[in-house]
């Protein structure tokens, strides 16, 4: 069974423009995304593709003028505000993306709660130093804070941990450690959605990687299809992200997503898209099975 | 013309450990270093001692055999790893950019961004679109020297590679001098003619 299902899901944003105008900004849509115990499941894709809203979304935290439709259910059972409010800390755990979450008027030892014991062990792995305990947030450098951050998710119980890019500022052992401290959670029956730039290090990690465009999930894989390269892949925009990676020709492609008030009428990779046909602009394409994997496109292989 | 750390000592008080200890750093204008270094170990703060906003506690930085000017817009401009904590959150992203030069239009289009991001607050713009506008405001700013404080591990790869090709390009166009502290080989192998390990 899976632990934490979601399907269609819609975030919009309430925005005030002049006097009593008022427009819906759809930032999210369409979405789906299935995570099991035992899995890392890794999300790549765009920066603004709503990655960290969906993150938001699941925890219940989004600000208020934030609307949420279709389901989400956790242990199958659908996750209610109140029971958000109850889980968030305790059963799903939260990496945020920004070092600006730690306190800044408060020592990171007593931040990251749980008991000094595994405290210590944790930072001891993470490589740092006992005496970080005693310093504040401004002394630490962007990469030791990162290793905090990551230390007060992994202190919890959690049984879901959504880690939102946690390895930026690292070092590559250090990031290396992280992500193999979540493949032990997984493999010890936990689960992982790991939101990630460093989609590299993430194939190397991951059982699965769910690629994200404009607010909906174009494409989800096996990680191995990832490392086996572009030919693996289904979707152009995955194609597209694998060889924008340095080590891979470092060539972007044309173009930039829509931005949330004008998204196009279609698929919405449609405007960048080298294999677009009429019926891309016109029709947004549906979920497909390919070759054990979902793809969100008319005509992927 | 070089930009020049010499034996650079750092601490934020005499109770606290040293952050960097003697180190000294040569940029030359033109030239393209990628600075290498466990976390911790003092990456940003020498980013941040070489664009002058911490002074030595020990030891100059000097630009062209000159310490850094004190007034005016400082030709060493600094890109931060936290582009959500360097932007002051009350101003509208236009009012960002033209506080360091008049917006060309070229420019914005380079880095994909859009008139509308203009009208918005830097809360309702995501980290990789907020770090355009920083990495924008170095340039128009008519800086030198460029250094480069991991600014785009919180960006996706095909926004990565293309605000390194705009910055590539404009480095090759106005010979700047640019140091970029990364932990990513394959990307410093990419974009820098040296490295160093600190």
């Amino acid at each position: 069974m899976n632990l934490l299902e979601i399907q269609d899901l819609s975030v919009s944003f309430r925005m005030y423009g002049r006097g009593l105008e008022q427009t819906d900004l759809q930032v999210i849509s369409g979405l789906h995304l299935a995570v099991r115990p035992g899995e890392i499941v890794a999300i790549a894709g765009s920066s603004g593709s709503g990655k960290s809203l969906l993150a938001s979304a699941i925890l219940g935290i989004l600000p208020g003028n934030a609307a949420v439709y279709g389901q989400m259910l956790y242990k199958g059972e659908e996750l209610t505000p109140q029971r958000q409010q109850r889980l968030r800390g305790s059963e799903i755990a939260l990496v945020p993306q920004s070092v600006a979450y730690l306190d800044p008027l408060m020592k990171v030892g007593p931040q990251t709660g749980g008991p000094a014991e595994k405290r210590r062990s944790l930072f001891k792995r993470f490589g740092l130093p006992t005496q970080t305990e005693q310093l504040y947030p401004f002394q630490l450098s962007g990469g030791m804070a990162r290793r905090v951050l990551v230390s007060t998710a992994l202190i919890t119980d959690a049984k879901l941990i959504i880690a939102d890019e946690p390895t930026p500022g690292m070092s590559l052992d250090q990031a290396l450690e992280a992500l193999r401290l979540f493949r032990e959670m997984a493999d010890e029956g936990k689960a992982v959605l790991l939101i990630t730039h460093d989609i590299d290090l993430a194939f190397e990690f991951a059982d699965r990687v769910a690629v994200f465009y404009a607010g909906t999930t174009v494409e989800t894989a096996p990680a191995s299809d990832f490392k086996t390269g572009p030919e693996a892949l289904r979707h152009p925009y995955s194609k597209a992200l694998w060889r924008a990676l340095p080590q891979n020709g470092f060539t972007p492609i044309e173009g930039f997503q829509p931005y949330a008030g004008s998204l196009p009428k279609g698929c919405l990779f449609a405007p960048r898209c080298p294999y677009k046909t009429e019926q891309c602009i016109k029709e947004v394409p549906p979920v497909q099975e390919v070759r054990g994997g979902e793809v969100r496109c008319y005509h992927g292989t | 013309m070089a930009l020049e750390a010499q034996d650079v000592y750092f601490r934020y008080n005499k109770k606290q450990p040293w952050v960097l200890e003697g180190r000294s750093l040569k940029l030359e204008r033109g030239e393209r270093l990628a600075l290498f270094a466990p976390s911790g170990r003092g990456k940003s703060t020498l980013a941040m001692l070489l664009a002058g906003y911490l002074a030595p506690t020990q030891g100059q930085i000097l630009l062209d055999g000159e310490p850094l000017p004190s007034k005016g817009v400082c030709p060493v401009q600094l890109i931060y790893q936290h582009p959500e904590k360097a932007i002051n959150p009350r101003w509208r992203l236009g009012r960002v950019l033209e506080e360091s030069g008049s917006l060309q239009e070229d420019m914005l289009e380079a880095f994909g961004i859009e008139r509308p991001w203009l009208q918005r607050f830097p809360r309702e713009l995501s980290g990789g679109e907020l770090q355009r506008f920083c990495v924008a405001r170095a340039l128009l700013s008519g800086a030198q020297y460029l250094i480069c404080d991991e600014i785009s591990t919180m960006l996706d790869v095909i926004t990565q590679a293309q605000i390194w090709n705009v910055v590539l390009a404009e480095a090759e166009k106005r010979k700047l001098g640019l140091l970029a502290v990364t932990h990513n080989r394959h990307l410093a192998q990419r974009i820098c003619t040296r490295m160093v390990e600190l």
